[in-house]
């Protein structure tokens, strides 16, 4: 026999379920109690860089838009500092760095407007492209997916990124970069997350 | 010592995994590729950071905070309580925790539920609240009721409640749910079930804590929520620098 340990486990997960909204966007699921919803502002009015919108879709196995996904969205300012007492600085006030968005119980199209990123100390003195971290949850999904939203117009620091390096395929590393256009004078880039199938989107165990 | 380095790996083996044939909507929704393992770095320890100008303190009371002045929640009045802390076994304080559940007839009021249960018009069901300086959080509410769904024919929901928390960084995201003592569902439902150890499954079922009602009044239910701990700042566990 040894020395008992006595660290506590973890608490299980369990998925969203499809009333998610209920808790978290009641808006959303058809009624206002909340006098303030959280995390539809990102940036904020005072935060410096590049406006964009971030959109897509959460596709499944069968090619079908999910319907009822949740995601959250953490990201750095336009500096690469995050709002965090451990976030490397300070930020513009109102600068938070998180959203929540749900799926349009229609299509399935879910987007936040933000700003783009700065790049961010990685681990070992390297830098970090920019990117947003990415948290989806829903019904059918039993422990939330982390994943990481990168810009296509990045290649340089994509290519020196390396988290991105450390996917051996690399095609699979495309799966992670959000495609820029431009949409009634407004910056938006594409980010389709599948679930499955060849062209699934990589998840991270973080 | 200050939790300055990474958090511990996530033991995947204790939650259920992404693919559970017997629940039957994770079957499309589940990835196939293994998961590609980072070590942390500042946007994985560091997540978003919430104050009471965020929340409302009657947030936590949901059998008054979708209630008609002078009326409320009809149902099981519950408090439902506990501690949020980590691994290490330390407290999580200022931490923002969300629930939301059914009514007493085990509906929900959302626009895709029709389950023929009523709608309680003095019952919203969902709450909020932030733990305090010893991770301590509490709400009042009604006991939700069992419902059926479809995944077989004859599957029904033990009564529970979702809870939703966020931890010091975005690693630490959780979502489960809260189970209660006693219920002869639990055993039965192929969500719980997904979970493949019966210690990890005791870990969501509400004990019944008598020394917490109040007489005459309102039962109680503890539940205390484990989020993942960090590494304390040794020597290699530096995030920067070698």
């Amino acid at each position: 026999m040894v020395q008992p340990l006595n660290y506590l486990k973890e608490t299980p997960s369990q998925t969203a379920g499809p009333y998610v909204h209920i808790g978290l966007a009641p808006g959303a699921a058809g009624f206002d109690i909340y006098e303030r919803e959280l995390g539809w502002d990102i940036a904020g009015p005072n935060a410096e860089g590049e406006r964009i919108r971030v959109e897509g879709l959460v596709i499944d196995g069968t090619g079908s838009p999910i319907k009822d996904v949740l995601l959250e969205a953490w990201q750095a300012n336009a500096k690469g500092i995050y709002a965090h007492p451990e976030g490397g600085g300070e930020v513009e006030e109102g600068f938070r760095g998180w959203g929540r968005v749900i799926t349009d119980f229609d299509t399935g199209e879910w987007g936040f407007d933000t700003i783009k990123p700065g790049k961010t100390p990685g681990r070992n003195g390297r830098i970090q492209a920019p990117h947003i971290n990415l948290w989806v949850v829903a019904r059918g999904i039993n422990l939330g997916l982390n994943t990481r939203i990168y810009f296509e117009d990045e290649a340089e620091a994509n290519a020196e990124d390396p988290v991105m390096n450390i996917i051996e395929w690399e095609r699979r590393r495309a799966t992670l970069l959000a495609k820029r256009s431009e949409k009634d004078g407004k910056v938006v880039y594409r980010f389709d997350i599948q679930l499955q199938g060849q062209d699934e989107t990589v998840f991270f165990d973080v | 010592m200050p939790d300055q380095g990474e958090f511990y790996q996530r033991d995947r083996d204790w939650h259920p995994p992404a693919y559970v044939k017997e629940y039957k909507t994770s079957v499309a929704r589940s990835p196939q590729y293994s998961l590609i393992s980072l070590q942390n770095s500042v946007g994985e320890i560091t997540g978003p950071v919430f104050g009471h100008n965020d929340i409302d303190p009657m947030d936590r009371d949901l059998i008054h905070n979708y209630a008609t002045a002078g009326e409320s929640a009809i149902g099981e009045r519950i408090i439902l309580h506990g501690r949020v802390l980590d691994e290490n076994a330390r407290p999580v304080p200022n931490t923002l925790v969300e629930i939301w559940q059914a009514n007493a007839g085990g509906r929900y009021r959302h626009k895709k539920d029709t389950y023929l249960a009523p709608i309680d018009p003095n019952f919203g069901g969902c709450g909020r609240t932030i733990t305090d300086e010893n991770g301590y959080y509490y709400f009042r509410t009604v006991k939700p009721g069992a419902y059926p769904w479809r995944n077989y024919v004859n599957s029904w929901r033990p009564a529970h409640i979702h809870v939703s928390v966020f931890g010091s960084g975005f690693v630490q995201r959780l979502i489960s749910q809260i189970y209660f003592e006693g219920d002869p569902l639990i055993p039965l439902c192929p969500i719980v079930k997904s979970i493949p150890n019966q210690e990890a499954i005791n870990s969501l079922v509400a004990a019944l804590d008598m020394n917490s009602t109040i007489p005459l009044d309102t039962i109680a239910y503890k539940f205390d929520i484990v989020l993942r701990g960090r590494r304390s700042t040794l020597f290699e566990n530096r995030l920067e620098g070698n």
